[in-house]
Formats: structure tokens, C-alpha cells, sequence
């Protein structure tokens, strides 16, 4: 053992490396020695104001750009669910829409507030829906979407898996729930024409539901869910179904229903002819028909471009508030920890 | 343990044999050599020598790792829920939950699986090592290891290990004399010298034990290494088996050709196996706070789910009222026992099962796996450091356990070893004391504390003054075992003798007027030992092997003075000697007679000699209270001198001996011989007590001849580190059994005690006690001294108080016999409350026990962590009752390196371990660990603010893959990388901040309030992330052509933005990014979109919503990448808001030193 004094001074503690065994490396011994080569990047006052400028100046035109998107969109909502029933049911809404004799045509009128460009979207928006109820999400049979009769296990789809003693396709309570309010529309006095299809998924309709897989004895039961498919078209090709299906994440939502390729005008008075079919009063649901354009981002909502911009603001309010801050206070300085290493060590 | 298998042998054996003799419980052991009347039946049923170290079988490996595996609670909970996942109660498919918790106990169980094939390996290797076994006729033959049995004759061959644990017969030697290594099992290397019992020593070639049969009765297998008691029956005289006859398993036979064994213990029996026992296993402060956040989370858990179903049940049952069907969409006619809206209740509380499995995210199923890798990279770290890495003896710093690597940046008091430990234990024999006359003008290295640091300066104690010593001061020790050392080149370089006195140098002795006691005295240096003298292999000259540094000292004095010790055999001792009679040098051969062995009780140890004039000698050196209390009284004449000289040395920081003689008449001789060996023959365990007391019995009426002084010198570096570690905030206390004069001595020299600190000395050693003592009544004195202490303490205590105020550092020594006062029950608080208002603590005269005791006062009292420090086996029990041992491995030996946590090379290198690897470690491993929970609460919680907008049914917001792989997939290897790489600050800034250390030491890192934090982080980000992509997504069109998102879309964008918020709150949160972070941190987010397409391309059957959802919706929808963006800077935002402030308005000292200028330059 060494015995010469001061071979390792105090200062450095013994940091002076010893000779490196020659057979390693120098990468290596960095490595072994925690001393790769890094980036430390640590939160001094300059680089937090700049992160926060920075921010701020990108976040405040995305967010400008997102609103002015948003706010392009022209939307026409109408409640008709508590208008659609007549006055002598208003009190019992629930007989009324369970009541199959009695007629549920409806007429509304929207009225277009400002220029709408083609295309539209139609959809319709229910609320206190809960499609994600687990019981609910869970009951389908995704194998028999595809194969239809063929694949005989649908235990997944109870409690909606059989009716009389045959298997039901589609099966599961999603199906047999399907919305089946209808919509036409006019304008003026001529009917609208409104494009039904290429409203579901793409991948859904060629990859989760079979082309030859028709309807089988769906709606058969003695309690009526939703609406009836047609037993003549191949799943494939039903799209409100296809469209129902993709469950939404929250209560309250909206489906696609068509699309319309013709610009609206603003002061055009739609007719809307409805069947009120749909039974969401049992558990105080809304219903709503939907009119609106879209943008590059999608639908009306200004949460997100709102957002950006109040959030790029606070962004440069807080970077000019800390360079105000460090300015008239600069940190203290880590001179005076040298020699204060009788700092209390006592203290918890 | 193997008292169950004694019971399973006992059962077989055989009433025939006469066990009358064995004495009892504990000596049952019966070994037959040869025999073969005697029947394979009849033998007592000892297992074959195959040694299996492994853990687990092929066979049983499978249960028994699983068993241990889930004998976790975070294992068995998620194993519980996998198998409930089965069930229709499960939210998700079972994978979700299977996958993380095969991935987990998978990794750990190959873990487990490599390291116990590491281990069979070796004992494949081992047990079929080849060994020569008689085969009971005429021969030996060739055989393995694993097929010796008990009651085997065996030839070992020189250099190769013994199979098992042997008697030895006889020796290549004519003596019956063999040398042995014992490195592997107590890390000693100097060579023991083994003898075999006078009857067997015939027994000398192949063909001797032909007539040869022996009954050998033992005890049992035992740990002990360094007792046996036994006995052998030969030819019918019963013959007394001791250590000294014992070959141990995994020691090695060395110079001699070869030696004949008997096997007496084999395979698990052995010595070296029976000790093979794993340390009790020690678990950081962190880790046991880590289980009870682990609590708190399961409480959460709970708490969380019994909400949920409260909330379910409520709105499961009002989905029929009076008859009617509220949301009739879910058919609450036909509904299922989980959803029964008559059985709301019952429903209720399967839904909090539901709960438990789809919140069970909270529960950091990887954690474990991921510390347990963390550490051992950490460990291999601290085993590759350079900077600890001693040249000089080629040692490697070593964690033995990666369990407390944290704890290492917590160490709060330091419970330090004096020799070997803060001195080289390289002893140098500087002065001796002989019939009163003080010789030697040696200087010591003790230096007076007042200098500078760097100063090792050396001041003169006594003597007249030589020049040409201050040379001496830069000679530089050289390894023992050195076989090119010289000692003709320059007796300035011989190692261990340090004495420049001319007065007995050159032989100069001879002329001073007390040549008789000086001829006596190193008689005493050069006879009584147990040294071996080795002849190197070069030339003739000789170097010895000592069992203790302070022994080869002596016999190194005595030669350099004149007295050689050349050769030892079983009956002698011979010496080259300068004969003053005759005027020149002769070789002199002394009849050893009898060797009365050190003992801690008699503090001495003694040789019994008949010189060539066949004159009876008693040589006895030892602790001078163990032979000033035994002087006869025509022994006294220069007690006083010797006493004070004594004195003088001690405060000079030098280990003193006591030399004594005494002749012996025959008669005297003959009687204590028979006792002696009456005590030597017993085979019971308190043999050790009777031979003790036959020793008293003749170690008695001594002459005194002087006494010797040995020099320890300070390790290099340590008053540097010790200053270091006292700025760092360490309190340090020194245990040692040095006299208190030599510890305060060896305190200034080391820095423990600096100018102007205020001296506490409690102490009995005061003439009122002396008197008190010297009149014998032990009551009295006992009272006394309890009273003395008691009034000592109160004090000391209330002078601390009081200049509390003024801020002087105090310091508290105290010595063995207080301390055995102040250790009891009632002085105990008041003793550590004052010690640890002292700055330093030095305990003098400590025994192994007391030295276990303090520590766990200390450890007990103060709550904070403690580490032992020490190098020998009187260090064991403190090492091991310490939350920390760290061992150096020295020149001592292995035992303390064998019982410790860490092992390091020399006490410098304490400095950084805990300033920078501890400190690292405990960064690392807390913020690891608060980093764990974030993102499982980041993660859980999301999943509960989605339930609450969906009636609480237990519906998870994400695909079931998706959740399988977040713990195991996309955030698993950043956070290995963070605790494994992360550094806040360079070493050099820890080693130049030791103040640094206070932050594990005050637990700033893992307070309560931080982890607290830490998980409300995770609460917020976890609602921003779901309150701003629902508010962003809501109803409207998701994408330019109109279609909405569903449940699909917005878990998808959920799920982006919890992974990219946890690894980005990861690389806000690293202060140290090398390539690795980067690969970690970036790597695991572009996983996550590599794996969504991929995974996407499974069919809809497997991947369900998630078919195709990153390619046909999300990756060219400019919606989906702002909301994701705004989300994640929105989530981090709490975080940094806050840690900007803090180290900015509010900083922390490692706040204020990381953002030093000196410190920003690598």
C-alpha cells in the first residue's frame, strides 16, 4: 500500500483517474465510469423563458388557425324529440313512442342561417346514451359479423344471442338496439337527395363485416329494440348498421347519417320529414338532427383552437412575467454554499 | 437444521454400537475407517460428498421459483386477477393482465434460472474433481469428488484442495507436519501448519493401511471453523482429536508432497458448507417505505373501485323503476348477476371485483423486476469504478449486495474499526521497553492534528535524535508475501521493523548492562508465536507467515537483533543465536513442550520450552493488565518503568505488549501437564474454558521483561476523507480496542478530532475508582462506577446544552469499562443523546460485543442509517447489526469482507462510495421509484375519469393490448434507464459539495411530501389528459370528411397522450442525457406507434378496435396530432411550472450547486 503522504489531495477527493488499464477502451472506461458524454440540460431562468416564448409563439396561430377553422363550420342542430310528440302525450312520452298504431311522422323546418357549402354532413346526435356501457360494448360477435350463421358461438351477444330458439344475426344488444329514426328532406318543394353511403368506416365495412352474412331473424322477439334490417342486403352494405356499431366513447354523441352534395343558402328553409321511431324518452335521452359543413379539422369545436391561444398567451405572460422576476431578483448566487457546510444538519 | 437430518440417520442406525461414551446432544458423530466387520447396515447413514449450492432442482424449480415469485403481494394480487380475468367479471381479455405479469415473473424467474446455473455448473465442476481413495485392500485409485464417503482413506496431493474434511493420518513430512491455505474459506493467506496425531504418523505410504482401522468419535457437523472436538479409537487407546488435526474442504495443501486423510465429515457436513449460509438480508429505509406507498396504492385502489360501484349500483338500479326500463338499450329484463338491476347490491359488488382488475394499473407491476435490474447494474457500476480500485493489492471495490446501494447516500453516522481499518495494519516494531530502559528513537506517523491536512508531519516522541531517521519516513511498505525482498540490500527497507536504537543494533547489545533480560526478551519475540518460517524459493532466506501482522513483527525484530527463527517443528523451535559466552553466532533448538494459544479471555498467549540446558521456560507475551496482574513479586523490579514507558507509547499511538517469563521446575511442570491434557483430551464443548483454565494455572508468577511498542500507521488519504465525510455531515465513530490515549492520538492524526473541538473523556480510570477497584469488594465498585458514570454523562450532557449556542464542535471518548456502564438500560438514551450532539465519538477498549452493541444503540436511537466499517473478524457482529457493513478487504483476512454489504480496499475509497455513488444510487433509485408511481397513476386514473362517464360498467377506455403493454412495453426501459445512468451532478461536484450528502441523509429525495407530489402530478396529468381530449374530440366530426370518433378514436388519443406525457415527464425530469436516455426515452414513444400499426394489421378478431384505427383514422388527421400536442404540453405543464419556480425562486442547496459555473463544464 502506498505510503507516501498526499497522494491523494483533499480538493479533489482522489479524482485523479488512475492510468487506464490499456486493453480497455476509452469508450468503454467512459462507460464504466458514468461519464459518457451527455447534454445536461438543466432549468436556468434563460432557457425557461425561452421554452416558454417559444411555446407561446407557436401555440397562439395554431390555436388562431384551428379557431378560424372551427369557427368556418356552419352547423344546424334541432332538438325534435319532446316537439315530435303530439301535446295529448306529452305527459306520457314513453306509451307514445312504445305505442306501434300510433302514427310517429314528424315535420320540422330548419331554417339556414348562412351560406352552406357542399358537402353536408347530416347526422343525428343522441345524449344520455351510454354506448360504452361495458354489458352494452361487450355484447356483439365479431366473428359473426363476418362469418354470419356459420360461426355458432355468440355467448358474447347476451342477453340478445337467440330469439325463439333460433340464433339471431347480427346478434348482441348493439344490433338489436340500432337507431331507426328516418329522415327526408326537402327544399322548397323538391326532395333532397341525400347520399347514404361511404358513411361507415372503409376497414369496417370490408374487413368486420361478411358480404354474404345476411339478417337473420333480427327483431323477432317479443321486445322490439331498434330498428329492422333488411334481410335481402349482406351486412357489409347496411352502413347505419355499421355506423351504429363503432360504439361512442361518451353519452352523448353523434352518428353520421348522409351526406348532402348540394351548397344550402342562407335564409332556405329545409323541410325536414321525420319518423320519430327511436325511444329515448324511457330514460330521458335527447335527440337531435345535425346540419353542418366540416373544415380541415373536422367539425364545430372551438375548445382546441381556443385552448392553444389562451394557453400560447399565458405562455408569454408567464416568460415575461419570470424575465420581470429575474431581472429585479436574480437568483442567489452558489458562492456562499462553499464554505457553508455547517448548514444545519440537524433539520429533517 | 441438521438436527432433522440427524434424526433421519439416527433412525437407521443400528443399537449395536456403543454410544455410551459419545457425551451427549450435539457428539454423536461415529466414523468407521476400515472396517469391515462392521455392516453397510450397521454404518450411521452419512451423506455422499456431492455438494449442491443451487436454489432449485430441474425438478422443483418450476414450483419453487413460482412459489417464491408470488409469495409478493403485488405478484399474487395480479395473479389473483388474472385468473378472475377468465371470468365474465373482467373488463378487459385476460391478456391484458396475463402479459405484464408472464413478462415480470418470467424475467425474474430467468434471472433466478441463470444464476442457479451458474452455481450448478460449479458444483459439476467441483464434484467431479478427482481425488486418490483407498479401496480398502491394497491400492488407491483414481475417483471423483462426489463419490467419497465418510470413513474414506484419501491421498491429497500437494497443491490441491481437500474433497472434504479430513483427519490427518500422516504427512509427506517425517513430523506428520503439513502446511495448509486457507484462503477460500477465511481469505487467509499465510500457511497453517496442521499436525497428525503421533500414532498415525507411520502411516506413511500406500501400503501402511492395510492394518490400520480407527473409530472416530466427533461432534457434528458444525459451522465452527475453527473448533473440533473428537476423539480416535485405535487399537484400543483412546487418542484426543483437535483443530490442529483437521483438514478442512476447499483449503489447500501447500509444501508439503502429500498427506493421507480420513474423511469425518462430507458434502453438506463440511465446515466450509455448513458456514455456506446466506447473510441475513438487509432492505433499505427506501424500500420499506416503497411497500407502504405499495399500500397506499392498493388502499387507492380500493377506495377507487368501492366509489365506482357505489355509483354503478346506484344507477344499475334505477334502470327499472315501477316496472318500467330506464335505459332499456341494455335490456335490464334479461340481465346477467353483474348487471342486475334487482340485484343491485350483488352486482354492485362484482363490479368492484371489475374495479379492482381494471384500476389494478395503479399497482406497478414492474416495479420490482425493474429495481432488482436497476440495482445490479448499479452494483456492477460500483464494482468497475477505477477510482475505487486499489493498484497496490489488486482489489476492485465490491458491492456484495446490490440490495443497499441507495442506502449508501443515507448513511447518517459512520461506526469505524481502528486497526487495519483506518490504519494499514502493517505493524512496524519501533521501540520496546526492556528491564526498564526505553530503546528505539522511532518517530510515528501519528501526527498532532494541529497541521495542515496535507501534512503528514512527523514529530519526535522521545530518544535521542537521528538525522537519518527523518529519511526513514518515506520508506515505503512492500508486500508480505514479496519473494524478491531482499533483506541484504538495506535493513532500512525491512518490512516490520522499524527500531534505530544503538544500542542494540549490530548487535551492540551485548554490552548493555541488562544482557540477560535482553537475551530473554526476544527470546520471548523469537520462540513465542505461532509464525511459520517459509524458505523462499530464490535463495535461502526466509520469510514468515504470520497469522497477525503485530506476530511477524516480533519475529522479524528478533532476528534483525540476532535472534533467527529458522525452522518449527511439531516438538521444536530452532534459532540462530548470538551466544555472549562464546562470542559467536550458534543455532539453538528449544523443545516445544506446550503452546497455551492467545485467547481473548487471557488477553496472552505462552510457550513452554526445555532449552538445550534442559531448563523449564515459560516465554508469555500479552495485554500488559493480562501480565502485570500475574508478576510474581521478585518479577517487579522495573514494573514501574515498564509501566510508564507503557504509557508513554500508548500516547504515542503505538500497540504495546507486555513481556514476561517464568522458569518452571519439573515437578511444577509434571502436574499442571496432566491436568493440561486431561482438559485437551475432553470432548465436550466448554473445552475451550478448561483449557483456558489449566493455562491460568501455570501462567503465573511472571518476571517481567519489558514491554514492545508495534507502529500501525494511518491508511493513505484517511484524515482527507475523514474531513470529507465530517463536511458531508457524517457523524463518525471510532470503536476500537486501543487505550484511550492511543485512540485520542490516532484521533488527532486522523482528523476525528481537530483544534478547537472540546473534549469530553469519560472514564473510570481515576485513582478514587483504581483505589476502589484494588480493594476487591466488587459490589461496591460496580456501584461506584455506575454512580461515577451516570454523573460523568449528566454532565457532559448539560455542558453540550449549554454552548449549544455557541456552536463548538465537541467530541466524546469514552472507554470499554464506561461504556459497559453506559450501555445499560438506564444510561443508554442519556448516553446517545449526548453522543449524538457530538460531533465525533471515540470508544475505547471496545470488545467485539460492545462494538455490535453501540451500533445498534445508534442504529436504534438515532432511526437514521448507520454504517460499520472494519476489516476483522471482531468486526462481524457490528458489520452485521449495522444497515450498512462495509469490510476492507486488508490484511486481516476475509471474515469481516465475508459478512459485509460492500468491500472496499481501503478507507479512502468510503469517500466515494457514499459522497458519489451513494449519493447517485439514492437519486437514482427514489426518483426511480416516485417516477413508477406517476406513471401508474397517470395511466390508472385516466381509466377511472373515463368510467364516470360511462356509468361506472366498468368499460375500459382502452384496447386491451394496449393496457397489456404499457408496463412492459412502451414505458419500461426509460425508467431502467433513469435509475440506472441518471446523474444530477458529477462526481467531482459530489466529492466538492459533500453537503450534497444531506439530501439522503434528511430524505429529501423520498420525503413523504415529494412522493405526495409526485402522485398528485400524476392525478393532474392524468385529468388534463382526459378532460382536454374529450372536451377536444367530444361530438363533433373528427376528421375533414365528416365521420365522428368513437370509443376507438379517443382511446387511441388517450392513450398517445398518457405515453408520450410519462416518457416526456421523464426527460423533463433527467438532468443527464446520453445516447442511452435518447434511444430510451424517444425509442419507447416511436415504439408505441410502430406497435399501434402493427397491431393494427392483426385481424379486427384479435385487435378489435384498434383494427387498422392509426392508419385509416388518426396518422393523416391533423386533429388527432393537435389534440394529442396540446394534451401533452398541457399535462407537463403542472410539473414544470412548479420545478422552474422551485429551483428558480425557491432553489434547494443541489439546486443551487448543479447550476454552480464551476460545475456546468464537464
Amino acid at each position: 500500500m502506498e505510503m507516501e503522504p498526499g497522494s491523494s489531495s483533499g480538493s479533489s477527493g482522489g479524482s485523479q483517474p488512475h492510468s487506464v488499464p490499456s486493453r480497455r477502451s476509452r469508450a468503454f472506461y467512459r462507460f464504466t465510469q458514468q461519464n459518457l458524454p451527455a447534454c445536461k440540460p438543466a432549468l436556468t431562468p434563460g432557457l425557461v423563458i425561452i421554452t416558454f416564448l417559444l411555446l407561446g409563439i407557436i401555440c397562439v396561430p395554431v390555436g388562431l388557425v384551428c379557431l378560424h377553422a372551427s369557427r368556418s363550420v356552419v352547423e344546424i342542430v334541432d332538438r325534435y324529440d319532446i316537439e315530435c310528440i303530439p301535446e295529448q302525450y306529452q305527459s306520457n312520452k314513453v306509451s307514445y313512442i312504445k305505442d306501434s298504431m300510433i302514427s310517429k311522422d314528424c315535420k320540422r323546418d330548419l331554417k339556414v342561417q348562412s351560406h352552406m357549402k357542399a358537402p353536408i354532413y347530416i347526422y343525428y346526435e343522441l345524449e344520455n346514451y351510454y354506448q360504452n356501457h361495458r354489458r352494452y360494448v361487450k355484447s356483439r360477435s365479431d366473428k359473426q359479423l363476418l362469418h354470419g350463421l356459420k360461426y355458432r358461438d355468440t355467448s358474447l351477444c347476451k342477453p340478445q344471442e337467440t330469439s325463439n330458439g333460433l340464433p339471431i344475426v347480427p346478434c348482441g344488444l348493439i344490433a338489436w338496439s340500432l337507431f331507426n329514426d328516418t329522415y327526408s328532406f326537402v327544399r322548397g318543394t323538391t326532395a333532397m337527395n341525400i347520399s347514404r353511403k361511404n358513411i361507415a368506416w372503409k376497414s369496417d365495412q370490408d374487413h368486420k363485416y361478411g358480404k354474404h352474412v345476411y339478417p337473420f331473424n333480427s327483431q323477432n322477439g317479443s321486445f322490439i329494440g331498434g330498428g329492422k334490417l333488411d334481410p335481402n342486403t349482406p351486412l357489409s352494405d347496411q352502413e347505419d348498421l355499421i355506423v351504429w356499431m363503432r360504439t361512442a366513447a361518451l353519452p352523448k354523441f353523434r352518428k353520421l347519417y348522409g351526406r348532402i352534395k348540394e351548397d344550402l343558402n342562407a335564409g332556405e328553409v329545409i323541410t325536414v320529414h321525420l319518423v320519430n321511431n327511436y325511444n329515448t324518452y324511457s330514460f330521458g335521452g335527447k335527440k337531435k338532427l345535425v346540419f353542418t359543413t366540416s373544415s380541415w379539422l373536422g367539425g364545430k369545436n372551438d375548445f382546441l383552437g381556443l385552448a392553444y391561444a389562451a394557453t400560447g398567451f399565458s405562455f408569454i405572460l408567464v416568460a415575461i412575467l419570470f424575465a420581470l422576476i429575474h431581472v429585479k431578483n436574480p437568483r442567489p448566487h452558489g458562492d456562499a454554499i462553499l464554505s457553508s457546510w455547517n448548514r444545519k444538519t440537524s433539520a429533517r | 437444521m441438521f438436527g432433522c437430518l440427524r434424526r433421519r440417520w439416527s433412525r437407521r442406525r443400528s443399537g449395536s454400537l456403543d454410544r455410551e461414551k459419545t457425551s451427549g446432544a450435539g457428539y454423536s458423530r461415529v466414523v468407521h475407517c476400515n472396517n469391515p466387520e462392521i455392516q453397510e447396515d450397521d454404518r450411521p447413514l452419512y451423506p455422499l460428498n456431492a455438494v449442491s449450492t443451487t436454489k432449485y432442482t430441474i425438478a422443483n424449480f418450476l414450483p419453487k421459483s413460482l412459489f417464491e415469485q408470488f409469495r409478493r403481494v403485488a405478484n399474487l394480487f395480479f395473479l389473483v386477477v388474472a385468473c378472475v380475468s377468465f371470468s365474465p367479471l373482467a373488463p378487459y381479455r385476460a391478456v391484458s393482465i396475463l402479459l405484464p405479469l408472464v413478462v415480470v415473473v418470467g424475467a425474474t424467474m430467468a434471472k433466478e434460472a441463470v444464476e442457479d446455473w451458474r452455481r450448478k455448473k460449479q458444483d459439476i465442476e467441483v464434484n467431479n474433481r478427482k481425488v486418490m481413495v483407498y479401496d480398502g485392500s491394497h491400492a488407491f485409485y483414481q475417483t471423483e469428488w462426489k463419490k467419497l464417503s465418510v470413513g474414506d482413506i484419501v491421498r491429497v496431493e500437494k497443491d490441491q484442495f481437500f474433497p472434504a474434511d479430513l483427519v490427518l493420518l500422516s504427512s509427506s513430512h517425517d513430523d506428520g507436519i503439513c502446511y495448509v491455505e486457507t484462503m477460500n474459506l477465511d481469505g487467509e493467506t499465510n500457511l497453517k501448519t496442521k499436525q497428525c496425531l503421533q500414532v498415525t504418523t507411520m502411516l506413511c505410504s500406500d501400503h501402511s493401511f492395510q492394518k490400520f482401522k480407527a473409530l472416530i468419535k466427533c461432534e457434528d457437523p458444525n459451522e465452527n471453523l475453527y473448533s473440533f472436538v473428537g476423539t480416535m479409537h485405535h487399537e484400543g487407546t483412546q487418542y484426543p482429536l483437535s483443530p490442529q488435526q483437521i483438514l478442512l474442504r476447499d483449503s489447500k495443501l501447500r509444501n508439503t508432497q502429500h498427506i493421507y486423510g480420513l474423511v469425518i465429515f462430507s458434502g453438506h457436513d463440511t465446515k466450509v458448507m455448513q458456514n455456506a449460509m446466506d447473510p441475513p438480508s438487509k432492505r433499505s429505509k427506501i424500500e420499506k417505505r416503497m411497500d407502504k406507498i405499495i399500500y397506499i396504492l392498493f388502499t387507492s385502489l380500493v377506495v377507487l373501485s368501492s366509489t365506482g360501484s357505489i355509483f354503478f349500483g346506484i344507477q344499475t338500479k334505477q334502470d327499472i323503476s315501477d316496472g318500467k326500463f330506464k335505459r332499456w338499450y341494455l335490456r335490464p329484463d334479461k340481465s346477467s348477476v353483474l348487471f342486475d338491476p334487482k340485484g343491485a347490491s350483488l352486482a354492485a359488488f362484482c363490479h368492484f371485483l371489475t374495479g379492482l382488475m381494471l384500476f389494478g394499473c395503479f399497482i406497478p407491476i414492474s416495479l420490482y423486476i425493474s429495481i432488482e435490474i436497476v440495482k445490479v447494474l448499479q452494483s456492477t457500476f460500483i464494482n468497475n469504478d477505477q477510482e475505487m480500485y486499489c493498484e497496490e493489492s489488486d482489489k476492485p471495490a465490491r458491492a456484495r449486495t446490490s440490495n443497499l446501494n441507495e442506502e449508501l447516500g443515507q448513511v447518517n453516522t459512520i461506526l469505524s474499526d481502528k486497526t487495519g481499518t483506518l490504519t494499514c495494519n502493517l505493524m512496524q516494531f519501533v521501540k520496546c521497553s526492556i528491564a526498564g530502559v526505553a530503546y528505539g528513537s522511532g518517530l510515528t506517523a501519528v501526527e498532532p492534528g494541529l497541521g495542515g491536512l496535507k501534512q503528514y508531519c512527523t514529530f519526535e516522541i522521545e530518544g535521542p535524535s537521528h538525522s537519518l531517521a527523518v529519511s526513514r519516513r518515506t520508506v515505503k511498505s512492500f508486500e508480505i508475501d514479496d519473494p524478491s525482498h531482499s533483506p541484504a540490500v538495506s535493513r532500512k527497507t525491512v518490512k516490520g521493523f522499524n527500531l534505530r536504537d544503538d544500542r542494540l543494533m549490530d548487535g551492540h547489545w551485548v554490552n548493555e548492562p541488562n544482557l540477560d533480560f535482553i537475551q530473554k526478551f526476544f527470546h520471548t519475540l523469537a520462540i513465542c508465536h505461532t509464525v511459520v518460517p517459509v524458505i523462499g524459493n530464490k535463495s535461502s532466506e526466509i520469510y514468515y507467515e504470520a497469522e497477525s501482522p503485530d506476530e511477524a513483527a516480533f519475529v522479524v525484530a528478533a532476528r534483525e537483533i540476532g535472534f533467527e527463527f529458522y525452522e518449527r517443528t511439531q516438538t521444536s523451535i530452532s534459532l540462530h543465536e548470538f551466544d555472549p559466552k562464546i562470542g559467536r553466532d550458534v543455532d539453538r533448538s528449544y523443545t516445544l513442550l506446550n503452546m497455551l494459544h492467545f485467547s481473548s479471555a487471557r488477553k496472552r498467549m505462552s510457550v513452554i520450552v526445555r532449552d538445550e540446558e534442559e531448563q523449564l521456560l515459560l516465554f508469555c507475551k500479552g495485554a500488559d493488565s493480562a501480565i502485570f496482574e500475574n508478576l510474581a513479586d521478585d518479577g517487579r523490579l522495573f514494573e514501574l518503568e515498564t509501566k510508564r514507558h507503557i504509557d508513554e507509547y500508548s500516547e504515542a499511538g503505538l500497540r504495546t505488549l507486555a513481556v514476561a517469563y517464568r522458569k518452571l521446575s519439573e515437578e511444577e511442570y509434571k502436574t499442571w501437564h496432566a491436568e493440561f491434557l486431561m482438559a485437551s483430551n475432553a470432548v465436550t464443548a466448554d473445552r475451550d474454558e478448561m483449557l483456558d483454565a489449566a493455562a491460568e494455572k501455570i501462567e503465573k508468577d511472571f518476571i517481567l521483561l519489558g514491554a514492545t511498542a508495534v507502529e500501525d500507521k494511518l491508511q493513505t488519504g484517511v484524515p482527507e476523507c475523514i474531513n470529507k465525510l465530517a463536511q458531508a455531515g457524517i457523524k463518525i465513530w471510532v470503536l476500537t480496542g486501543d487505550k484511550l490515549e492511543t485512540a485520542v492520538k490516532i484521533g488527532f492524526a486522523c482528523n476525528l478530532l481537530r483544534k478547537g473541538m472540546r473534549q469530553i473523556v469519560v472514564t473510570l480510570d481515576t485513582p478514587d475508582m483504581n483505589a476502589l477497584e484494588k480493594q476487591g469488594r466488587r459490589e461496591a465498585f460496580e456501584k461506584a462506577s455506575y454512580e461515577s458514570i451516570a454523573r460523568q454523562l449528566n454532565e457532559a450532557h448539560s455542558q453540550v446544552t449549554v454552548s449549544k449556542e455557541i456552536s463548538i464542535p465537541f467530541a466524546l471518548i469514552i472507554d470499554g469499562k464506561s461504556l459497559g456502564f453506559a450501555l445499560s438500560r438506564n444510561l443508554e438514551n442519556l448516553f446517545l443523546d449526548l453522543a449524538i450532539r457530538c460531533a465525533s465519538v471515540i470508544c475505547c477498549r471496545t470488545s467485539p460485543k460492545q462494538k455490535a452493541m453501540v451500533t445498534r444503540l445508534v442504529k436504534g436511537g438515532t432511526r437514521k442509517t448507520t454504517l460499520a466499517i472494519g476489516d476483522g473478524a471482531n468486526d462481524v457482529g457490528m458489520l452485521q447489526e449495522a444497515d450498512i457493513g462495509v469490510g476492507i478487504s486488508g490484511v486481516e483476512g476475509m471474515q469481516a469482507v465475508m459478512s459485509s454489504d460492500f468491500a472496499i480496499a481501503q478507507f479512502r475509497f468510503l469517500e466515494r462510495l457514499l459522497l458519489v455513488h451513494g449519493h447517485w444510487c439514492y437519486r437514482r433509485i427514489a426518483a426511480m421509484i416516485c417516477y413508477f408511481f406517476y406513471k401508474n397513476i397517470t395511466f390508472g386514473f385516466t381509466l377511472f375519469c373515463f368510467e364516470a362517464y360511462a356509468s361506472f360498467s366498468g368499460e375500459p377506455a382502452y384496447n386491451d393490448w394496449y393496457i397489456a403493454f404499457y408496463n412492459v412495453a412502451f414505458t419500461s426501459l426509460p425508467v431502467i434507464a433513469l435509475g440506472v445512468f441518471d446523474k444530477d451532478v458529477s462526481s467531482r461536484t459530489c466529492l466538492k459539495f459533500p453537503l450534497l450528502h444531506q439530501d439522503g441523509v434528511q430524505n429529501i429525495f423520498f420525503s413523504w411530501t415529494r412522493i405526495i407530489r409526485w402522485m398528485l402530478n400524476g392525478i393532474c396529468s392524468s385529468i388534463i389528459i382526459y378532460f382536454l381530449s374529450t372536451s377536444s374530440i367530444l361530438i363533433q366530426a373528427f376528421r375533414h370528411d365528416g365521420k365522428p370518433a368513437g370509443l376507438a378514436e379517443l382511446g387511441v388519443t388517450m392513450y398517445t397522450c398518457v405515453i408520450c406525457t410519462v416518457n416526456l415527464q421523464m426527460a423533463l425530469y433527467l438532468s443527464y442525457f446520453t445516447w442511452i436516455q435518447h434511444l430510451f426515452i424517444w425509442g419507447s414513444i416511436l415504439f408505441w406507434f410502430i406497435f399501434l400499426v402493427i397491431y393494427g394489421f392483426f385481424p379486427p378478431a384479435i385487435s378489435t378496435t384498434a383494427y387498422l384505427v392509426f392508419i385509416e383514422t388518426c396518422y393523416q388527421n391533423p386533429f388527432y396530432w393537435l389534440t394529442a400536442l396540446f394534451t401533452v404540453i398541457s399535462a407537463l405543464l403542472p410539473y414544470f411550472v412548479y420545478s422552474t419556480l422551485q429551483a428558480n425562486i425557491f432553489p434547494k442547496y443541489h439546486d443551487i450547486v448543479k447550476r454552480m459555473p464551476s460545475t456546468s463544464s464537464p
